[in-house]
């Protein structure tokens, strides 16, 4: 610690020069912090998945229905502790299609399914016994200033009643959150009483969308989901069904190779970044050789010169990375809000700054060690005498 | 004009001085390349997926969809409601006297991109027999079409190029039963180039449907008085509760969501990175006068100005600049350009493919960028040079 003040002055022997070079390494992790964010955000459904969690879909496509009725079959299967279904409703609100998720679901085996979504006892059983019933993610109460007890008018783009109009009320009796913000995202979306919804829709009574199924081992997931798939073989509606991580990372390989793109985009930011400031330390390292060779002079060895060099690197780097990854924090909250639900919430997570630092390391090695073997080798004759 | 003549000089000896500076003047074309070429590819993206929903559709043809619906993979229309439709006045008929009507099925199939085994939903589409009468712009570029009645599909180019499987000759398991794909389309790479088509017919019984999702069609009266007299008769037929849109309009609203976040996505990027290198370049110019101090002291002490020395500085950033643009500008053409992706459209829910387009447009979008990273990196060390005092700078040696 003593060389402290030593690496501190070194570093800020050029204030503008130093400043600059500070703030173009902020500004590349702010970017980072910001675009893994993206990626986590993609990626946060895998993360918030439970492996004891199987999900059901029709086999050759996620929007072909499934009966309800498979529901109790699945409850035989053994290994098998709960079952939910939900179905996609296709919400159109305030004229805007899909401004949020709406699910058709059995209350009870839904809210099962989730522990992790909160909810009093009351509003669950509001909801489980209210047919019309509707419960809401806080975002979305917040975002649309509801109140429970209130209608809510929401048209379907699909599903019809039986009168032909797309045009559905709901009474929200409840409001569910999670403290996890990866689990956070799964929120955004009201939950209707299925049924109601299955007694007033004109067409595809007793039909569902997908499955959530409970397992009681995390190990027998495949064992149980080949039981699964197997029942309903050559049967007029055929299943798939697979763990919900691998669904959920499925879903995010559609949007398509998001982490290509990111890493691509990062690997240009980190490469221009290392140009630029791998220039500006080789220079600033050439005007202090005289310098350099006093210390040496003055009895420092060659290691603890070169570990100098090595630490003002480091110390750039690491000011800059956390300054940049701070600011990538700070800014996230507004970024959130401007998008406005049309994007889930994004939040940096504990590996990102675990890889903000490996980055940053990496780099200020790659900065320093070219100028830092150079001022190890370098011989205080040779350095006072102006050979450079 | 003396004052020029002097600017002239300067540079000159400036930008001859370059290749001696080799290191710095590289550190700042190769920093504004870098922004550059990340600009223009992220743009690029953008600019192709606009341009496939842009080239979908003709304003000569209507797409009809159940009122209500947005999408036609919500939509929903009856076979006696598609009947009614056709037999509307406002629609072209060919020379057989037949109306260019296409009552079409829309469904999500389950295909992995190649060398890969997770789903995506890719859309197919189950076509009546008008419509390659309608859209005319609907090529087979290898093997054939499917004949009706049988369980043979055609392949957009871009799904085939995308997803695995769709070789012509190849089978593919869909719902009950294995389909043959027999040809490979091209439509002037819209949007249907990432479909599979199929016959209508055939297709409802496999996916065991009864009814349709949109009716396509063309309009006998292409203008707004033709269009608004099918909207008319459309609307006073109890019968039918139906949503009559132009092609072009359609399309564009499939893209709005997908579109917004491409551009946001690719201006956030590159304004940080564009921020991030005009430090860099503030820097290596700043640098660049310094190692000249003298030599700029001395020109100043024997009678050239100040504002020439500002201004070949200048110059001299924004020559750098300029070859950093043009070098992002190339990378990002010969890596990007044509390059396909294949992503899920957020508004159908389903697999849309395209091409990154790097299109002049953009490639002079990125040299203004490159031009204003050198201006300001430029400018603040210019007037620096210019104002330090000549005896001062001399004596620092």
């Amino acid at each position: 610690m003593k060389y402290w003040p030593l690496l501190w002055t070194q570093l800020f022997r050029r204030k503008t020069r130093t400043i600059l070079t500070l703030a173009s390494v902020l500004v590349a992790f702010l970017l980072f912090g910001l675009l893994e964010a993206v990626q986590v955000a993609f990626e946060s459904g895998a993360d918030s998945a439970d492996a004891k969690r199987l999900l059901t879909t029709a086999r050759y496509s996620i929007i072909e229905p499934l009966p309800m009725a498979y529901a109790s079959r699945i409850e035989r299967v053994p290994g098998v502790v709960g079952v939910a279904y939900a179905d996609w409703f296709g919400a159109k609100y305030q004229n805007e299609s899909n401004a949020f998720a709406v699910f058709a679901v059995d209350p009870a085996r839904y809210l099962d399914m989730y522990p992790e979504f909160d909810i009093t006892p009351g509003q669950r059983e509001a909801f489980m016994k209210t047919r019309t019933g509707a419960v809401a993610g806080k975002l979305l109460v917040e975002r649309y200033g509801w109140k429970v007890g209130q209608k809510l008018p929401i048209a379907s783009e699909i599903h019809a009643k039986a009168d032909g109009s797309l045009d559905w009320e709901f009474d929200l009796v409840g409001v569910f959150d999670a403290d996890d913000p990866a689990v956070r995202a799964n929120t955004e979306v009201v939950l209707i009483n299925v049924a109601h919804f299955d007694e007033a829709r004109g067409l595809g009574r007793g039909k569902t969308g997908w499955y959530i199924i409970r397992i009681a081992d995390a190990e027998q997931a495949r064992a149980v989901a080949a039981d699964i798939d197997r029942m309903f073989l050559n049967s007029p509606d055929e299943t798939k069904t697979a763990p919900e991580k691998e669904f959920a990372l499925g879903f995010a390989k559609q949007i398509g190779d998001i982490g290509a793109l990111v890493t691509r985009i990062l690997f240009a930011v980190f490469f221009t970044i290392l140009i630029l400031t791998g220039n500006t330390m080789a220079q600033s390292i050439r005007e202090r050789i005289p310098e350099l060779a006093i210390l040496k002079t003055l009895g420092f060895s060659n290691t603890a010169v070169t570990l100098l060099v090595i630490g003002e690197a480091g110390l750039l780097f690491a000011l800059g990375a956390g300054l940049g990854m701070m600011a990538a924090v700070a800014l996230l909250p507004g970024i959130n809000a401007a998008t406005g639900g049309r994007f889930p919430p994004l939040f940096v997570d504990g590996s990102t700054w675990v890889w903000a630092a490996g980055v940053a390391v990496a780099l200020a090695l790659a900065v320093a060690l070219p100028p830092a073997v150079r001022v190890n080798r370098l011989r205080i004759v040779d350095a006072l005498a102006g050979h450079r | 004009m003396p004052w020029l003549n002097q600017v002239a000089q300067i540079t000159l000896m400036n930008l001859m001085n370059v290749p001696r500076r080799l290191g710095t003047s590289l550190v700042v074309v190769v920093g504004i390349a870098g922004v550059v070429g990340v600009l223009v590819s992220v743009l690029a993206m953008g600019e192709g997926f606009r341009h496939t929903l842009a080239s979908t559709g003709r304003p000569t043809r209507v797409i009809m969809l159940r009122a209500g619906s947005d999408a036609e993979m919500s939509s929903g229309v009856a076979r006696d409601q598609a009947t009614l439709l056709a037999s509307m006045p406002g629609i072209a008929r060919d020379d057989d006297g037949r109306p260019l009507v296409s009552a079409e099925l829309f469904v999500m199939v389950d295909l992995p991109r190649h060398g890969q085994s997770d789903p995506n939903n890719v859309p197919m589409r189950g076509v009546q027999p008008t419509a390659f009468a309608i859209r005319d712009e609907i090529r087979i570029v290898e093997g054939r079409r499917y004949e009706r009645g049988v369980r043979e599909v055609i392949v957009g180019r871009k799904a085939a190029r995308q997803f695995a499987g769709l070789a012509v000759g190849s089978r593919i398991a869909f719902r009950d039963s294995d389909w043959t794909v027999v040809g490979t389309f091209e439509s002037g790479g819209d949007v249907h180039e990432s479909e599979i088509w199929a016959d209508a017919e055939v297709a409802m019984s496999a996916f065991r449907r009864t009814g349709f999702q949109s009716v396509t069609a063309t309009l006998a009266d292409a203008s707004p008085a033709g269009l608004a007299a099918l909207k008319t008769a459309i609307a006073r037929d109890r019968r039918l509760s139906i949503n009559v849109l132009r092609e072009p309009e359609y399309y564009a609203k499939q893209a709005s969501i997908l579109s917004k976040l491409i551009g946001v996505l690719g201006y956030s990027v590159a304004t940080f990175m564009a921020i991030g290198a005009t430090f860099g370049a503030l820097n290596c110019m700043y640098s660049a006068i310094a190692s000249r101090q003298t030599e700029i002291a001395t020109l100043r002490a024997i009678g050239f100005g100040g504002a020439p020395v500002v201004v070949s500085v200048m110059i001299e950033a924004l020559a750098l600049a300029l070859v950093g643009g043009a070098l992002g500008g190339t990378l990002a053409y010969v890596y990007c350009d044509g390059a396909s992706l294949s992503t899920l459209n957020f508004n159908t829910f389903s697999q849309v493919a395209f091409d990154f387009r790097v299109t002049r447009g953009l490639l002079a979008q990125g040299l203004v960028g490159a031009l204003l990273i050198g201006l300001v990196g430029g400018l603040l060390p210019a007037i620096r040079s210019a104002r330090l005092p000549v005896t001062a700078a001399l004596r620092t040696l």
